[in-house]
């Protein structure tokens, strides 16, 4: 066959329990081809490259835009969004796994309902009182809401949780995602209010003191959220609020 | 009468930015939500929208009134929006921004701190508050953060649950009726154990949004299939308007799906051009065609005829970038920085799909099926004909008429929320519902859908559900999009019926009873399959053009009429006839859309020719 096809070499696993395996795919080589769209053709055409004939492979997506988050795979040993790992810049045979940091589903398909429990336990919101209407916003500098805007780019897609060497079983670590939150609501001119209990959150066992600072999380980050600088902020607001706690007690 | 003081159970299916904001409503008045959503609601498709959100602010020195809001969208919607809706979404706009930026959604703004105002299509004043070019991701986080402290929350100390339960990873298969055909229930399925289950609620609000796959490739993410709204159309709910399907004019064309490049483009200046010989002196120019065809407006004309210009000029005058289906969309005259802080989040994405910087070189777009105007038929509170069923977003028909101006999307999916979960209680409370579901009735419900989905999977026949997903898109792009003519739409009918038998003999590969995605596309095709009727039946019976919907005139022998500058002649707008709303309901004995007519109000602004040269 003259035409140009691309290797994948995906870990698959039939379901939580299973074990894993690996299957081989080949897809037609097209300019622009991505690895959802790989995927998508593996759908039309579920044979492996010895000609067996197979359930086609499982995994999540929506967007395929960078911004939902839901197709965060383990690409070539890399956490990343599936949708935007165009063929033409990765390396071939083409590695496929699921992100193991979170349980496995099936196939690709992981379970990250950690990550938005995650979210409530460093109360990652602004209280309001209502959603009715009550007088004008309050004004913003537009400085911080440039910062909040960069951090509210976060899709808790995982990578950053897959990437840290202090996520996993040997400790309760929140991960980068999740811990960052408090510091964008800490920003906001009524999110601040609540600024203390957030931080109090952060104090606890999994908070920000499990942080190694290995500076894995900001190199993987598909958003470019400077993760470092805001741990390393958000490290020294918990340390302060340690001390009024010491003292106003 | 006292009040009916027991504990309300109101499910809303879909978590985007409707469902959301109608979930933190129902709560705020007592009640307790089911929300069910295909993914994590923080992943709905409402992040896709990037340009920004109207609201009539009026923080520019441009004098900006209500009132032209109101104007811009009925006149924008080509007379087809009711009229008392529209203004009372628009009414509300400056509200729902406040609310936003109190919940945290980080706007641009001004030196001043003050939210930051762009230019939009088919409005003459800045109007559209944005973040970035990330709009919709933004105002859907904010949501999902409120959503999320709903969630850690009891309504009162003794209470069983907390006011939010999630089902998240379920996908909704139908509703269920009480024996007065009040819709009391669900059932859903959960897309990892696949377990079928019915649930009971006092109402019931659909904000699944829009149908974009059913076109294949489009600009919506791969859940936006229309399923569930083809699923209550099947049980009796009515659809109106379905063949207004919004053809956005720039995307990024894709084999896997057509990546939007927001309105924001053109907004913040860019130009929409190709190479062209110069009628005159035959040198090889630059050709703004749109600032050449609509000189009021120029690149800002909305999209409906933009999308035509472009598909005039490539597909009819042959001038598309090496003849193939593109224009440039230019960015590059603009400074650099204010790029970055205007539309940052979309450059990079451009940069990253396409390996060009848009900073640097003209962007290459053409047009894609975007958004449909068209939905579940709702009244002003958003009930459909099915008591006790609500539609809420893209999912039903309200607001947009003929045709939706760019940012007024997000603000139809808030503000509808904002009124169909505050309703979805007043009905709970005071409606005529009837008698909740029996266990019976709960099983009954239950089990057929099991055996629908245990036939499933004995399937095996020689079709491919996701080719013949492919097929169906292609068919749909070929007679249902930007130009349409009887003769095609009357042929589409036919091919769509025999991909609706081909359904049948589709075979599945896939058993396995966790996460069996195959399967459950099948189920989602054969709804796409009889929504794409649905929009193709009422292009076919609505014999004019109007808005999105462009209809060419066909001569005796069933050619394209052309004048005599060789274009093709479009049908006029047709008031006396079709100054009406298209509704389509479901014949259950044939399978078949039937279509009728239903006048609506118009009353506020009087109708008149609408052109934007």
């Amino acid at each position: 066959m003259a035409e140009k096809k691309v290797r994948f070499i995906i870990e698959r696993q039939d379901g939580p329990n299973e074990k894993p395996y690996t299957q081989e795919f080949d897809v037609d080589y097209r300019p622009g081809l991505n690895v959802v769209a790989a995927l998508m053709e593996i759908q039309k055409n579920p044979v492996t490259v010895d000609g067996k004939r197979v359930a086609p492979v499982v995994w999540e997506c929506n967007c395929l835009e960078k911004v939902c988050g839901a197709c965060m795979m383990v690409i070539n040993g890399m956490a990343r969004q599936a949708c935007c790992a165009l063929v033409d810049e990765i390396k071939q045979p083409i590695h496929l796994q699921p992100a193991r940091t979170f349980p496995v589903i099936r196939d690709l398909l992981i379970d990250r309902s950690v990550m938005f429990e995650s979210l409530k336990r460093i109360q990652g919101w602004v209280e309001l009182d209502g959603s009715w209407d009550v007088k004008d916003a309050p004004i913003q500098n537009p400085y911080t809401a440039q910062t909040a805007y960069e951090i509210s780019h976060c899709m808790t897609c995982g990578c950053c949780l897959e990437a840290c060497p202090n996520v996993g079983p040997q400790s309760d670590f929140i991960g980068p995602a999740p811990t960052v939150q408090a510091y964008l609501f800490n920003l906001h001119p009524l999110g601040k209010f609540d600024a203390p209990k957030r931080l109090n959150a952060l104090m606890e066992k999994g908070g920000i003191t499990s942080c190694g600072n290995s500076q894995n999380c900001v190199e993987v980050c598909p958003k470019n959220i400077k993760l470092t600088t805001y741990l390393a902020q958000l490290n020294r607001d918990v340390n302060k609020q340690a001390l009024r706690n010491i003292f106003n007690n | 009468m006292a009040k009916d003081k027991t504990a309300k159970r109101i499910i809303i299916v879909g978590g985007g930015i409707s469902g959301l904001l109608a979930t933190i409503k129902v709560c705020e008045a007592g009640g307790e939500v089911d929300l069910f959503s295909y993914c994590p609601v923080k992943r709905s498709h409402s992040l896709c929208a990037q340009g920004g959100i109207n609201a009539c602010m009026d923080t520019k020195g441009e004098h900006d009134s209500i009132y032209e809001h109101f104007d811009d969208t009925v006149y924008g919607g080509d007379f087809l929006a009711d009229q008392v809706a529209v203004k009372g979404m628009v009414e509300a706009a400056p509200k729902i921004i406040k609310m936003l930026d109190r919940m945290g959604v980080p706007f641009t703004r001004t030196p001043e701190g003050v939210l930051d105002l762009r230019n939009f299509g088919g409005q003459k004043h800045k109007r559209t508050c944005f973040a970035g070019s990330t709009t919709g991701q933004q105002i859907l986080y904010a949501l999902d953060e409120q959503v999320r402290r709903w969630e850690t929350k009891k309504l009162d100390k003794d209470a069983e649950r907390f006011a939010v339960k999630k089902y998240e990873f379920w996908e909704f298969v139908k509703i269920i009726k009480n024996k007065d055909g009040v819709c009391r229930g669900i059932v859903a399925q959960n897309m990892n154990t696949m377990e079928i289950k019915a649930f009971r609620a006092d109402t019931v609000i659909l904000a699944t949004g829009g149908p974009g796959q059913v076109f294949g490739r489009c600009t919506a993410s791969t859940i936006c299939n229309g399923s569930a709204v083809s699923a209550v159309y099947q049980q009796g709910a009515e659809i109106a308007n379905p063949e207004f399907i919004q053809i956005h004019p720039t995307a990024i064309p894709g084999s896997d799906k057509n990546r939007l490049m927001s309105e924001a483009c053109r907004g913040e200046g860019g130009r929409v051009w190709v190479w062209r010989k110069n009628p005159e002196t035959g040198e090889k120019e630059r050709w703004y065609f749109l600032e050449d065809m609509y000189p009021a407006y120029g690149n800002l004309v909305p999209r409906d005829v933009a999308s035509r210009a472009i598909y005039k000029v490539c597909e009819h005058m042959k001038l598309g970038i090496n003849g193939e289906h593109r224009v440039y969309l230019d960015l590059s005259h603009i400074a650099p920085d204010y790029l970055e802080r205007k539309l940052g989040g979309i450059l990079e994405m451009y940069s990253e799909f396409v390996g060009k910087d848009p900073r640097e070189v003209p962007m290459e777009i053409f047009p894609s099926v975007h958004y449909s105007m068209g939905g579940i038929w709702v009244d002003r509170k958003h009930y459909t004909n099915i008591p006790g069923l609500m539609a809420s977003g893209e999912c039903d028909y309200q607001y947009h008429g003929a045709n939706r101006l760019g940012a007024n999307s997000l603000l139809s999916a808030a503000y509808s929320g904002t009124i169909s979960g505050p309703e979805a209680m007043n009905w709970a409370r005071t409606g005529n519902k009837g008698p909740e579901l029996t266990d019976a009735e709960l099983e009954a419900a239950r089990k057929e859908v099991q055996d629908e989905y245990d036939k499933i999977l004995q399937m095996r026949g020689s079709e491919n559900a996701h080719r013949l997903h492919h097929e169906l898109g292609d068919l749909m792009y070929k007679y249902v999009a930007i130009e349409r003519d009887n003769k095609g739409l009357d042929a589409c009918l036919v091919e769509l019926k025999k991909i609706l038998k081909r359904w049948e003999d589709i075979g599945i590969t896939d058993q396995s009873k966790t996460a069996n995605q195959e399967a459950m596309f099948v189920r989602q095709l054969r709804n796409m399959i009889l929504y794409a009727m649905v929009i193709t039946k009422g292009a076919r019976m609505r014999d004019e053009s109007r808005g999105a919907h462009a209809k060419i005139v066909l001569d005796e022998k069933g050619e394209r009429v052309v004048d005599e500058n060789n274009d093709l002649v479009f049908m006029g707008r047709d008031d006396e006839n079709f100054m009406r709303i298209t509704v389509v309901s479901y014949d259950p004995k044939t399978e078949e859309p039937q279509v009728t007519y239903r006048e609506f109000d118009h009353s506020l602004i009087k109708p008149r020719l609408r052109s934007y040269k």
